[in-house]
């Protein structure tokens, strides 16, 4: 299983530009939700809280920077580009769920506590985003090893 | 217009701060959970929190629950048009858009919202 490590130096390959575009996304993104909120009610504007804005452009970023990389090394990197955009969305579904259990720990705990409810809450996403994420590589390492088992023991009762 | 300043300001701090751990953090997979970050809410809630009352952010937590299931489903099917129909991250993350209107919207009706 592929440990989760930090690589610093990933933050070499962004332009400066594009940490301005997700500044401003996010931003936008913020202002945009308090918008539909004072127009439209709390209820609707929960809704995009958990709106995917800023996912779009942290895929065509990492498709991006794949598609350079590997141009830089002298291939197309249009296929390898994708996969890396398709296993951010694959990570971000995951992602998700434990973004259900934030918004479902904060609406239990505001009313009691406004600390608890963000530090609970935050809490309630990492450990539900980390343990889906596990919880998915161990089945798919589960699987592998399965058909790799399989494999071996029709090749021997072939032999 | 300063709280939509500020609202921007504090959104874009949080958004960015997000995205710059899940750009250093390795495997890929690992750093989409970054992609699903509640990075919005915090600054949303905060802000809501400040101006409205409790009673306000947790009826925004409660619809929250609604668009994070729809996000689950949209990345899904981000992820579908990325590998089996071969779109680009840009079109595919943008045509997808309709399908986590659709179901958040859709949960939001079956729930009996009212906004």
């Amino acid at each position: 299983m592929t440990p989760v490590r930090f690589s610093p130096s990933s933050l070499k390959e962004g332009r400066w530009y594009e940490y301005l575009i997700r500044f401003a996304l996010g931003g936008g993104a913020t202002v945009f939700t308090g918008l539909i909120s004072s127009r439209y009610g709390a209820s609707i504007g929960g809704l995009f809280l958990a709106l995917p804005a800023i996912f779009c452009a942290s895929a065509t970023l990492i498709e991006k920077h794949e598609i350079r990389r590997k141009r830089e090394a002298g291939l197309d990197g249009t296929r390898r580009g994708r996969e890396a955009a398709a296993l951010d969305a694959a990570g971000a579904a995951l992602g998700a769920l434990g973004m259900l259990t934030f918004a479902a720990v904060f609406w239990l705990a505001a009313e009691s506590s406004t600390p608890a409810a963000f530090i609970g809450a935050s809490l309630a996403w990492l450990v539900v985003s980390m343990a889906a994420w596990y919880g998915r590589r161990k089945m798919r390492s589960a699987r592998t090893a399965d058909k790799a088992g399989g494999s071996a023991v029709s090749r021997s009762r072939r032999g | 217009m300063t709280e939509y300043l500020v609202r921007f300001l504090v959104g874009g701090v949080v958004v960015s701060a997000f995205a710059m751990l899940g750009d250093v953090i390795r495997p890929k997979s690992f750093a989409g959970l970054f992609g699903a970050a509640p990075s919005v809410a915090l600054a949303t809630l905060g802000i809501a929190i400040y101006q409205h009352g409790t009673g306000y952010a947790a009826l925004q937590s409660q619809t929250m629950m609604a668009g994070a299931i729809a996000l689950a489903v949209y990345c899904v099917v981000v992820c579908q048009l990325l590998v089996r129909a071969g779109l680009r991250a840009l079109p595919a993350t943008m045509i997808s858009l309709v399908v986590w209107l659709l179901v958040a919207f859709g949960l939001f009706a079956f729930a009996g919202g009212q906004g």
